[in-house]
C-alpha cells in the first residue's frame, strides 16, 4: 500500500493504483484523453502530464505506476506550461468544426481546451485531412478530428472482442481504421460513440437531430435483454433521440448492447395510437369504450377454463400483476409468460434465475455453457466474460450448437447427450468443474425452450449438485433469459397449472377449447394457431399478434412508463417514465384496471401507489430494489431422457429479436449489414453472382 | 407690484406674442420630422431589424444547424430541427423563429459561427395578424435574399470594430 503525496495531501492507495488514479483518490483532477478505467493503459495522449520530484522530466501519470514515497505536483506552472502545449499538438491538427460536430457541447476535447489550453493557435501551416472510414450503419465517422487515442482500438479488442480496428502508418499519418474497410462486426459496437473524446466517431442513427443540451435525461433500466442494464433516456419534445449506458458495476459496467442504444428509434415506427375492433374481418378504429364492450361481449357467460392471456417480454411487474389480477377474477388460471415455452418452474426461485450474479463472472474460474449463446442473448454479460477470459484466463465450455463469442471456447458437444454424461460423473470437464472453486453453470433458453427441456434442467441441476457447484457462500447454477420480464412474470406465478405450456394452450386454442386470449404484448410465438380464438392484443407495436387480434388496446412502451423490472439474476430494478406514450395510447395497468370495471370485476386499485402497495404485498420481494437476492437451493426438473437434436440458441438475428427491434429502421440496416450477409455468403457457392 | 406685473403681462399679450415668436422662428428653420413612407430616417449598420438567413453567393445556405442561436435566444424563439442532407452535410429541416416572442436582442447573430442568421435593417413588416410574425425557413431564406445587399454593406461596415 504505497502512500504518496500529491499537492501537499498524503494519501495512500492500493498497490498496483497508477499515479492518476491516486490523483483520483485524492480528489484532483488531471485532464486525459487516452486513459479510461476499463481498459488497458495506452499512455499516448500525454495531456495527464504530472510533476514527481526527483525526476528529470514530467511523467505521464496514467502510466506511472504510484510508488511509496513519491511527491507530485500537479498544479506548478511546469505543469501547466505542459498541458498548454499538449492542448496546442492536439489542436493543430484538429478542424474547428465544433459547429456541425456532434460531439459539439459534450466533447472532452472542447471542455479540456477551454480550462487547459491557451485558447489561441500559433500554427500556420498545412493542416492534415484524413478521408472518412466506413464503419458500418451505426457509427459515422470524421477521422479528421481523430486524436489517435487509440481507446476505440483497445475498445475492440478488449471489451468487444473484435480486434478489427487499429491504427497504421506512424506519426503524423496515423489512421484509424477497419483494415479492410468493413463495418465492425459487434453486438456492443455503439460503445466507441461513447468513448471516442472528440467526434471522430459518432452515432450514425442520431447524426445531427439535436444538441446534448436540448436533451431531457432520464435514469431508466433497458428491457430488450434480460440483463437488465441501466441506461439514460434522453428525450426532447416527446421524442426519444438516444440511449446512453449507466454505470452500475454489478450488471452492465458501463457498456450497453447495440439493441439496447440503437433500437430507440422502434419507439416512432409502426406505433398503436388508438384502439380497434375487429369488424367483419378488418379492423376498424374504435372508441376506447367500444373496445371495452367488444370484450366485455365476449367474456361474459365464457367459462375461465376456456380464456387464455400470454404476457410478452418486455412488461413491466406492474401490468403483468395487474393482469394476473383480472384473469383470475374472471375465473381463468391460464396464464402464462413462458413465450417461448422454456420448461421452467416457477415454483423453485433458484431453479431460473442465475444465482452466482452477473458480477459473479469476475470470480468464477470456470464457465460452462449449456444451449447459450451469450454474444446474441446478452451481449454485455459476454463482453464481462471474455473480460475474465482476457485478464484472469477463465475457461468457457460450452454444450450446444457452435457460435463465435469473441473468446476461445472448448467445444464439447452439440446435444445434451453430453450434459447427460457430465451429470452422470463422466468426462474431464466434470473433474475439472468439481476442481474449480467457483463454478459456473450457465443454462440458456436453447436448452430449456426444448420438449425435454424439464429433463435438461434436471440434469443441469444433478451436475451443479454433483461438482459441488453449489455451497454456502457460492451458486453456480444460473439460467440465462433473454426476456426482460421473464423473471418477474415467474416470480408473480404466471405459468399455466398441470404443466401445460404455451405450446399445449396454443393447441387447446387451435382445437377451439380457449376461446378468448389475451395477450399482454406477446408477439413472438406462432400466432397463426390463434385466429379462430377472440384475441384480445394490447401492446405497442403493429406487430405478429396484430394481424389475428380482434381488439387492439394501444400500451406504452417502457420509456413510457414508471415500471418495475426483474433481470435475470433476480435483481428488481425501477423504470421510469422518460415520455407519453403516442395518441390514445395509455399505460398498460391503467388499460387493464379501466377494462376490469367493463367486464364487471372492478381492480382493487386506483392509483400506481395502491397498485404497487398491493404487488408488494403478494410479493415481497418487490420491494427489494437494487440488490441481489440468494435464493434458496432445492429439488426441480423432471427425471427422464434427454431428446436427440443440437441446443440451439433462440437468438437468431440478434437485431429483430422484439416488435420494438423489428420497428427500428436502424436495427433493419444492422440486420441487413451483419446477420442477412452472413447467411447470403454461407449459402453462396462459386456460382452465386 | 406683483399686480402691476400681471396687468401689463395680460393687457399686452405677452405670452401669446412670445408663443407666435416661438412658432416663427421654427417656421424657418429645417424641419426635424420626416415624411415617413416616402422618406426614412438614417440607420446604423448595428440595426437590429427583421431577420433574415443569408446564403453563400455560391447560393448554398449558409445556416449549418449548430444550434447555438436556438440555445443562446433568452425569449426561446428559435426552434430548428436538422438532420443530414442527401450529400452528408448537416443543414436544418425546420429553422422557425417566432416573431412575436423576439425580442430583437441580437445574440442570435452574435452566437452565430458563419453569419447566416443575422437581423437586418427591414423594420417594416408589421401584419396584420399574428400566424404571419412565425417565420419559419423559406420565410428566412426569402429575406435573406431580398436584404442580401443590405446586409453584406452593413456587415462590412461593422466589421472594423469586432
Amino acid at each position: 500500500m504505497p502512500t504518496l503525496t500529491i499537492d501537499g495531501n498524503e494519501v495512500t492507495v492500493e498497490n498496483g493504483t497508477t499515479v492518476l488514479q491516486a490523483c483520483e483518490v485524492a480528489g484532483i483532477e488531471v485532464p486525459r484523453f487516452c486513459y479510461h478505467e476499463r481498459l488497458s493503459i495506452a499512455g499516448n495522449c500525454r495531456m495527464c502530464l504530472v510533476e514527481m520530484e526527483k525526476a528529470p522530466k514530467l511523467v505521464a501519470s496514467c502510466a506511472m505506476p504510484a510508488g511509496d514515497g513519491m511527491v507530485i505536483h500537479t498544479n506548478t506552472e511546469k505543469v501547466k506550461k505542459a498541458r498548454e502545449g499538449v492542448m496546442e499538438f492536439l489542436l493543430i491538427n484538429h478542424p474547428l468544426d465544433c459547429p456541425i460536430c456532434d460531439q459539439g457541447g459534450e466533447c472532452d476535447l472542447q471542455d479540456q481546451s477551454m480550462a487547459y489550453g491557451i485558447g489561441q493557435q500559433r500554427y500556420d501551416e498545412n493542416r492534415r485531412s484524413v478521408r472518412e472510414k466506413n464503419m458500418g450503419p451505426l457509427i459515422k465517422t470524421e477521422m479528421t478530428r481523430c486524436i489517435h487515442c487509440t481507446r476505440c482500438v483497445r475498445f475492440a479488442e478488449e471489451v468487444a472482442g473484435v480486434p478489427d480496428l487499429g491504427a497504421i502508418n506512424r506519426g503524423e499519418n496515423t489512421e484509424i481504421m477497419t483494415y479492410l474497410e468493413h463495418s465492425l462486426a459487434s453486438e456492443m459496437s455503439g460503445n466507441v460513440v461513447d468513448l471516442c473524446p472528440v467526434g471522430a466517431l459518432t452515432s450514425k442513427p442520431y447524426a445531427f437531430s439535436a444538441r446534448p443540451w436540448e436533451l431531457k435525461h432520464t435514469e431508466t433500466i433497458d428491457v430488450h435483454d434480460a440483463v437488465g442494464s441501466n441506461i439514460r433516456i434522453d428525450v426532447r419534445g416527446r421524442e426519444v433521440m438516444r440511449a446512453l449506458p449507466r454505470v452500475h458495476e454489478d450488471v452492465n459496467e458501463e457498456w450497453i448492447s447495440d439493441k439496447t442504444r440503437h433500437a430507440v428509434d422502434g419507439l416512432k415506427y409502426r406505433r398503436l395510437d388508438q384502439p380497434y375492433v375487429r369488424v367483419n374481418g378488418e379492423l376498424q378504429p374504435a372508441s376506447w369504450q367500444d373496445a371495452f364492450a367488444a370484450i366485455a361481449a365476449k367474456t361474459s357467460g365464457l367459462s375461465g377454463e376456456k380464456m387464455a392471456a400470454f404476457v410478452g417480454d418486455m412488461q413491466d411487474m406492474e401490468s403483468m400483476y395487474a393482469l394476473k389480477q383480472l384473469m383470475t377474477s374472471l375465473g381463468s388460471k391460464n396464464i402464462e409468460c413462458r413465450q417461448d415455452g422454456a420448461n421452467l418452474d416457477a415454483s423453485e426461485r433458484a431453479s431460473y434465475l442465475f444465482n452466482s450474479g452477473i458480477a459473479g463472472i469476475d470470480e468464477a474460474d470456470l464457465i460452462l455453457l449449456v444451449g447459450t449463446n451469450p454474444r446474441l442473448e446478452a451481449a454485455v454479460l459476454n463482453a464481462r466474460i471474455l473480460e475474465n477470459v482476457r485478464a484472469r484466463g477463465l475457461k468457457v465450455a460450452s454444450i450446444g450448437a457452435e457460435a463465435d463469442l469473441t473468446y476461445d471456447v472448448e467445444h464439447l458437444g452439440e446435444d445434451a447427450s453430453v450434459l447427460a454424461e457430465l451429470a452422470a460423473g463422466k468426462g474431464d470437464i466434470f473433474k475439472a468443474l468439481q476442481a474449480a472453486e467457483k463454478p459456473m453453470l450457465i443454462v440458456g433458453q436453447g436448452a430449456l425452450a426444448r420438449e425435454d427441456g424439464a429433463v435438461i434442467l434436471k440434469l443441469a441441476r444433478d451436475l451443479a449438485d454433483k461438482a459441488g457447484m453449489v455451497s454456502e457462500h457460492w451458486n453456480g447454477f444460473n439460467v440465462l433469459h433473454t426476456a426482460a420480464a421473464r423473471v418477474g412474470g415467474l416470480d408473480l406465478g404466471l405459468v399455466a397449472e398441470n404443466g401445460q405450456n404455451i405450446n399445449s394452450l396454443l393447441g387447446r386454442a387451435e382445437a377451439g377449447e380457449i376461446e378468448f386470449v389475451y395477450l399482454l404484448g406477446a408477439d413472438e410465438f406462432d400466432v397463426s394457431k390463434l385466429k379462430d380464438s377472440f384475441v384480445v392484443y394490447q401492446g405497442t407495436h403493429g406487430d405478429a399478434a396484430v394481424s389475428v387480434a380482434d381488439v387492439i388496446l394501444p400500451g406504452a412502451a417502457y420509456t413510457e412508463k414508471d415500471g418495475t423490472y426483474i433481470n435475470t439474476e433476480g435483481r428488481v430494478q425501477k423504470a421510469v417514465k422518460a415520455n407519453v406514450p403516442p395518441g390514445d395510447a395509455r399505460e398498460d395497468w391503467t388499460i387493464l384496471r379501466a377494462l376490469s370495471e367493463v367486464v364487471g370485476h372492478v381492480l382493487p386499485f386506483d392509483t400506481a401507489a395502491e397498485l404497487n402497495e398491493k404487488l408488494v404485498n403478494e410479493l415481497h420481494l418487490v420491494d427489494v430494489v437494487d440488490v441481489k437476492p440468494q435464493a434458496a437451493w432445492g429439488d426441480f426438473g423432471v427425471e427422464g431422457d434427454v431428446a436427440a437434436g443440437a441446443l440451439i440458441s433462440p437468438v437468431t438475428d440478434f437485431y429483430q429479436t422484439n416488435p420494438i427491434a423489428r420497428a427500428s429502421k436502424t436495427m433493419a440496416a444492422c440486420s441487413a449489414e451483419f446477420v442477412q450477409v452472413g447467411v447470403a455468403l454461407e449459402e453462396a457457392t462459386g456460382t452465386h453472382g | 407690484m406683483t399686480f402691476l406685473h400681471h396687468t401689463i403681462r395680460s393687457f399686452f399679450l405677452i405670452e401669446f406674442v412670445k408663443a407666435m415668436w416661438l412658432t416663427l422662428k421654427y417656421f424657418f428653420r429645417p424641419k426635424a420630422t420626416i415624411n415617413y413612407p416616402y422618406e426614412k430616417g438614417p440607420l446604423s449598420p448595428r440595426f437590429r431589424g427583421e431577420h433574415a438567413l443569408r446564403r453563400y453567393p455560391n447560393g448554398e445556405e449558409r445556416c449549418i444547424a449548430c444550434k447555438l442561436c436556438e440555445a443562446i435566444c433568452p425569449a426561446l424563439a428559435i426552434t430548428i430541427e436538422a438532420e443530414p442532407r442527401d450529400d452528408g452535410s448537416r443543414r436544418t429541416t425546420r429553422y422557425d423563429i417566432d416573431m412575436t416572442k423576439c425580442i430583437y436582442c441580437g445574440y442570435c447573430q452574435e452566437a452565430c459561427p458563419v453569419d447566416a442568421i443575422v437581423e437586418g435593417p427591414n423594420f417594416e413588416f408589421a401584419t396584420e395578424n399574428r400566424e404571419e410574425l412565425i417565420y419559419n425557413k423559406d420565410k428566412l431564406l426569402a429575406n435573406g435574399e431580398r436584404w442580401e445587399r443590405e446586409i453584406a454593406a452593413n456587415i462590412a461596415a461593422d466589421a472594423p470594430y469586432r
